[in-house]
């Protein structure tokens, strides 16, 4: 979608005024440690994936992402799946307690801490081993298409419309626009290489050259 | 703390005494998960313990290190970086699917990630708030020159700036150069010399000058 969180190129921002690297700490308060926490804790749950744990965060009313911190940008998003998947009610995240009975056990598997390290260690691959046969190769020339979906999308606003090269094939990865714990689609994803001022024109840096990697249907040929 | 929005200069709210509303928040969705039986308390410091002490940039220099003093490492990670950097034992989630990109002379990487906060956690851990900032994300596709100015990091005008935004599940390490000056150095020496921000791209790493000035602050 649209969102506040698509912010390639807007201008006004104002500084980025960076901490010392040596002076900042990993958090910032004993909050944000928990919403951290409680954020991939409750994603190894296994209701939702990465994809719509970024949307979650992404379809804020962008004055909301743009005013809240990071972490509570975490925050919001968690609350919205965790009511989504029906894991909680806006009514128990109110009172902060449970107000019908706590999940079957047996319908719902709680990580203990060395299950959750071992998933974090683990990781969680988005390469499918599936015969699909690219459409592009390195050296093509791509147009991003111009589309507005509603949905959660990785083709950044900035590049619609631009011509850019493709520089490698990533091999076939998880499709995030349509990805859901019931659906899988895979797609080749390719590294494709736009120049400063096919991008930004005469206000953009020729001597510099922006990376995406973007998925095949993203993609037309130019 | 830096604020994630276009009024960061003077926002100190998340270290307010006594608790935030945000505070406030977060503890009450804590104890509703902890009532409810789906979360589990352990489970919860224990992943903080791992990403405030266990995996850090100091994960990152010991690839650049190794790939500064051993060619065939470096090509290595050129061919198959996921292999090359699993071979410290550096896996796991936001790591999956590594990239290396080289500085040289005629070229400067770059990363960022415009549309969140994407980064390479196996090998420099979560990352700095700047990095997940709007300006930084707006300004480093658009403006790329003028976002390492503000690191103090200035190129010759002809080397091209590579900018690697990471809207897939592909991470981005960069290895600096190697700074001049350091012929002989061990790999545990010159891992002194890499910084976070030089992994990154906002920066170069240090020159050995600079370890003397560092110890004498």
């Amino acid at each position: 979608m649209n969102g506040a969180h698509d912010l390639g190129g807007m201008q006004g921002l104002g500084p980025i005024n960076p901490e010392p690297e040596t002076a900042e700490p990993v958090f910032h308060a004993d909050w944000e440690r928990k919403v951290f926490s409680l954020t991939l804790a409750t994603a190894l749950l296994g209701r939702w994936n990465i994809d719509m744990g970024r949307y979650s965060r992404e379809r804020q009313h962008p004055v909301t992402y743009l005013s809240n911190t990071y972490y509570e940008n975490w925050l919001a998003g968690t609350e919205t799946l965790l009511k989504e998947s029906g894991l909680v009610t806006a009514e128990e995240l109110a009172a902060g307690k449970p107000l019908t009975p706590p999940t079957a056990p047996d319908t719902i598997r709680v990580p203990g801490p060395e299950q959750a390290l071992n998933a974090v260690k683990a990781g969680g691959p988005a390469d499918l081993d599936v015969p699909v046969e690219p459409r592009f190769a390195v050296g093509d020339a791509v147009r991003v298409r111009n589309f507005h979906p509603q949905g959660h999308t990785r083709a950044p606003r900035y590049t619609r419309g631009r011509v850019g090269v493709v520089q490698r094939l990533h091999g076939v990865h998880i499709y995030p626009d349509t990805h859901t714990p019931e659906v899988t689609e895979g797609h080749p994803l390719y590294s494709v290489r736009f120049e400063g001022d096919e991008l930004w024109g005469p206000d953009g840096d020729a001597r510099s050259a922006v990376y995406a990697d973007l998925w095949e249907p993203y993609l037309e040929p130019a | 703390m830096p604020h994630d929005g276009p009024d960061h200069d003077h926002d100190h709210r998340d270290h307010t005494e006594p608790p935030s509303d945000v505070a406030l928040r977060v503890k009450s969705l804590e104890s509703l998960l902890i009532e409810k039986g789906l979360v589990d308390p352990a489970t919860l410091d224990a992943l903080v313990d791992r990403y405030e002490h266990h995996v850090g940039p100091q994960n990152g220099k010991k690839v650049v290190a190794r790939a500064w003093t051993d060619p065939d490492y470096r090509q290595w990670l050129q061919d198959d970086a996921n292999a090359a950097i699993g071979d410290f034992g550096f896996k796991g989630r936001q790591g999956e699917h590594m990239v290396c990109v080289e500085n040289g002379p005629k070229a400067h990487n770059l990363v960022v990630c415009t549309l969140c906060s994407c980064y390479p956690w196996t090998v420099l851990g979560l990352p700095p708030v700047w990095y997940k900032s709007a300006p930084y994300r707006s300004r480093a596709v658009a403006d790329p020159r003028g976002v390492l100015a503000e690191f103090g990091t200035v190129l010759d005008p002809d080397v091209e700036i590579r900018v690697w935004d990471s809207t897939s599940e592909m991470r981005y390490l960069v290895i600096p150069e190697r700074p001049a000056g350091t012929e002989g150095w061990t790999a545990e020496q010159l891992e002194r010399l890499v910084t976070r921000n030089s992994m990154i791209g906002v920066e170069k790493a240090k020159a050995p000058a600079d370890l003397a000035k560092d110890a004498a602050e």
